[in-house]
């Protein structure tokens, strides 16, 4: 399954790599990394076929995760990606509006990685 | 008869002295004046022993003299007439000493006559001394005025110098109220700060936690290698943990300096320009500033927008200074965003761009926004200390003011503002390079 994670700190690609060390290493999951909301609609544009999940932060500098959020949602449609929100403000009017724009789920930060890892798997299957 | 003579000589000397009794001149001529009244009473009977003829015109002598001097000096002036006066009676004299040496006989024959001249002559001085008394008494007058005038014109003086350190005080504690309300609104700005450095600071720490919790399993996952003997395995995961060590150490300082940054921002301004990184404390202050506001009101959102310039040379300024200025200005514009976001929220997206750019030696940081701009009538007051539009408690009007301070006067830099009504707003900084 290939998971695209979109965060402007760089720091969190060394860190998704180690947390699903066994998962990579089994060949269960596979991870692609996007700086910015722009970076990923460019990655999109090449592989949206192969994209089966995005891990999206929400504030970034730039374009933010809601608007890549709804740019996702208004550019592919099929097959539609589940697209799952990140940010550190955990509060309902974040997550209503993260919901109604077409995440699939939201999640707050401090990721809490074991949680994440049981979504993933539920996904898998 | 030369007695008439000396007798006029002594009295004007003494008529004069007695004029200066109260004089500040006093002390400057009274020896003057007693030694010119003990020669001219000396004088009398001595040259009287050379008979009446020489003693007139000794005396006529004298009197010349006395006149003389006494026209030539300045602090003599008011007593010009009455010593004037004196000039029939020198005449006098001289004609009749002159007279008594060359024909005694004709003088002793006329002695009652040659004494109405005489008599004349010293009458007439005794007659301009009322006169001039007369003159000196309203010339008193006017000194009495004058010391008056004087003494008026000292108390008033006192009075405007009591009132000029009266406002000098007042001055000094208004200044002192003024550092008292920035320094309070440093803190109003600490304040804001908080909740935004909050959120910087737990990004970083989120990584030294997970990158500690990661190493710990990656430490199990090594022993397993090791034990199964996939030495190959072992040293790859020794190298993540190696990177991972570093990450900790790394975002450990990250936290460390938005500490530090937190608590140079709170003290007061060191005043110390050094060569600071533009973007990156635009960057910092941008940050904190949207974040402040979102941990106070979950329902503002907005775009944020950088325009970095590359290559931006460092710029010499006070960073908190300079930062506060920011601060400032991203409030300012967030506020304006959000007002508008409350207006209409259907199609409007709250956006606030910060650029920079070099030009010119110069750096320019521009904030924009596309709130509600500024009314025409009120552009030129957004700069004056205390001028809000924001209910109390939200401003105190005083960012734009210390703003303007610290750019123009701190660091020889320019404030511009652009902005269209209902449409938007755009401040740039521009500070030499
Ligand atoms: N970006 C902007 N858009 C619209 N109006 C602005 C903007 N920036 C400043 N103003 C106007 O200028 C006024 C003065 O701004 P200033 O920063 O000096 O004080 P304040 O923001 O009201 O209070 P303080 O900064 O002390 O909390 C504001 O009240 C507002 O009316
Ligand atoms: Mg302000």
């Amino acid at each position: 399954m290939k998971i695209l994670v979109v965060d402007d700190e760089a720091d969190v690609q060394p860190l998704f790599l180690q947390r699903f060390r066994k998962e990579i290493k089994n060949h269960e999951f596979e991870f692609d990394f996007a700086l910015s909301g722009e970076e990923a609609l460019d990655y999109m544009k090449e592989k949206h076929s192969e994209i089966v999940l995005i891990l999206s932060d929400i504030n970034m500098p730039g374009m933010s995760g809601l608007e890549l959020l709804l740019r996702i949602r208004h550019d592919y449609e099929v097959p539609p990606p589940v697209v799952m929100m990140i940010t550190a403000y955990g509060d309902d009017e974040n997550r209503n509006q993260a919901m109604s724009s077409g995440a699939n789920d939201f999640l707050t930060k401090p990721l809490d990685f074991n949680l994440l890892k049981e979504k993933l798997k539920e996904l898998e299957h | 008869m030369s007695v008439f003579f000396y007798l006029a000589a002594f009295i004007m000397v003494t008529r004069i002295a007695k004029t200066f009794k109260f004089s500040p001149l006093r002390p400057k001529w009274k020896p003057m004046f007693s030694t010119a009244q003990l020669a001219i009473a000396l004088a009398y009977p001595f040259s009287e022993i050379a008979g009446d003829g020489i003693s007139s015109i000794i005396a006529g002598g004298i009197l010349l003299y006395l006149v003389y001097f006494g026209l030539r000096e300045q602090d003599f002036k008011p007593f010009k007439p009455y010593l004037e006066a004196h000039y029939p009676l020198i005449g006098v004299a001289f004609v009749y000493g002159l007279t008594k040496l060359i024909l005694p006989k004709f003088v002793s024959e006329y002695e009652e006559y040659s004494l109405i001249p005489i008599v004349a002559a010293f009458i007439y001085v005794l007659g301009r001394w009322a006169a001039s008394k007369k003159q000196m008494e309203q010339i008193n007058i006017f000194s009495q005025r004058n010391a008056e005038l004087d003494r008026l014109v000292a108390e008033r003086t006192a009075e405007l110098t009591n009132q000029k350190e009266e406002l000098q005080a007042t001055l000094e504690q208004l200044q002192a109220t003024q550092q008292q309300l920035i320094q309070s609104e440093k803190l109003a700005s600490l304040g804001e700060l908080t909740a935004g450095i909050a959120h910087e600071i737990q990004n970083p720490l989120n990584f030294v936690n997970n990158f500690s919790e990661v190493s710990m399993e990656l430490i199990d996952e090594m022993k397993e290698e090791l034990e199964k003997g996939d030495k190959e395995e072992a040293t790859a995961i020794a190298n993540d943990l190696k990177d991972n060590l570093s990450k900790i150490i790394h975002h450990g300082r990250r936290a460390d300096g938005i500490v530090k940054g937190m608590l140079q921002h709170s003290r007061a301004s060191s005043n110390v320009k050094e060569p600071t990184d533009i973007n990156k404390l635009a960057d910092e202050y941008f940050r904190l500033a949207y974040h402040g506001l979102r941990a106070k009101d979950k329902s503002f959102n907005a775009e944020l927008e950088t325009h970095f310039g590359d290559q931006l040379p460092t710029v010499n300024i006070v960073p908190q200074d300079v930062g506060r200025v920011l601060l400032n200005l991203f409030n300012n514009a967030f506020y304006a965003v959000h007002q508008k976001q409350k207006d209409n929220s259907e199609g409007y997206k709250p956006t606030v761009t910060v650029s920079t750019i070099a030009k010119d030696k110069q750096v320019f940081i521009t904030v924009r926004d596309n709130g509600n701009g500024i009314p025409e009538e009120v552009k030129d007051k957004i700069m004056q200390p205390f001028f809000t539009t924001k209910p109390t408690g939200e401003g105190t009007g005083l960012g734009l003011s210390l703003s303007y301070d610290i750019i123009v006067k701190g660091h020889n830099g320019k404030i511009d503002v652009k902005s269209e009504e209902n449409s938007y707003t755009e401040f740039t900084i521009s500070i030499p390079g």
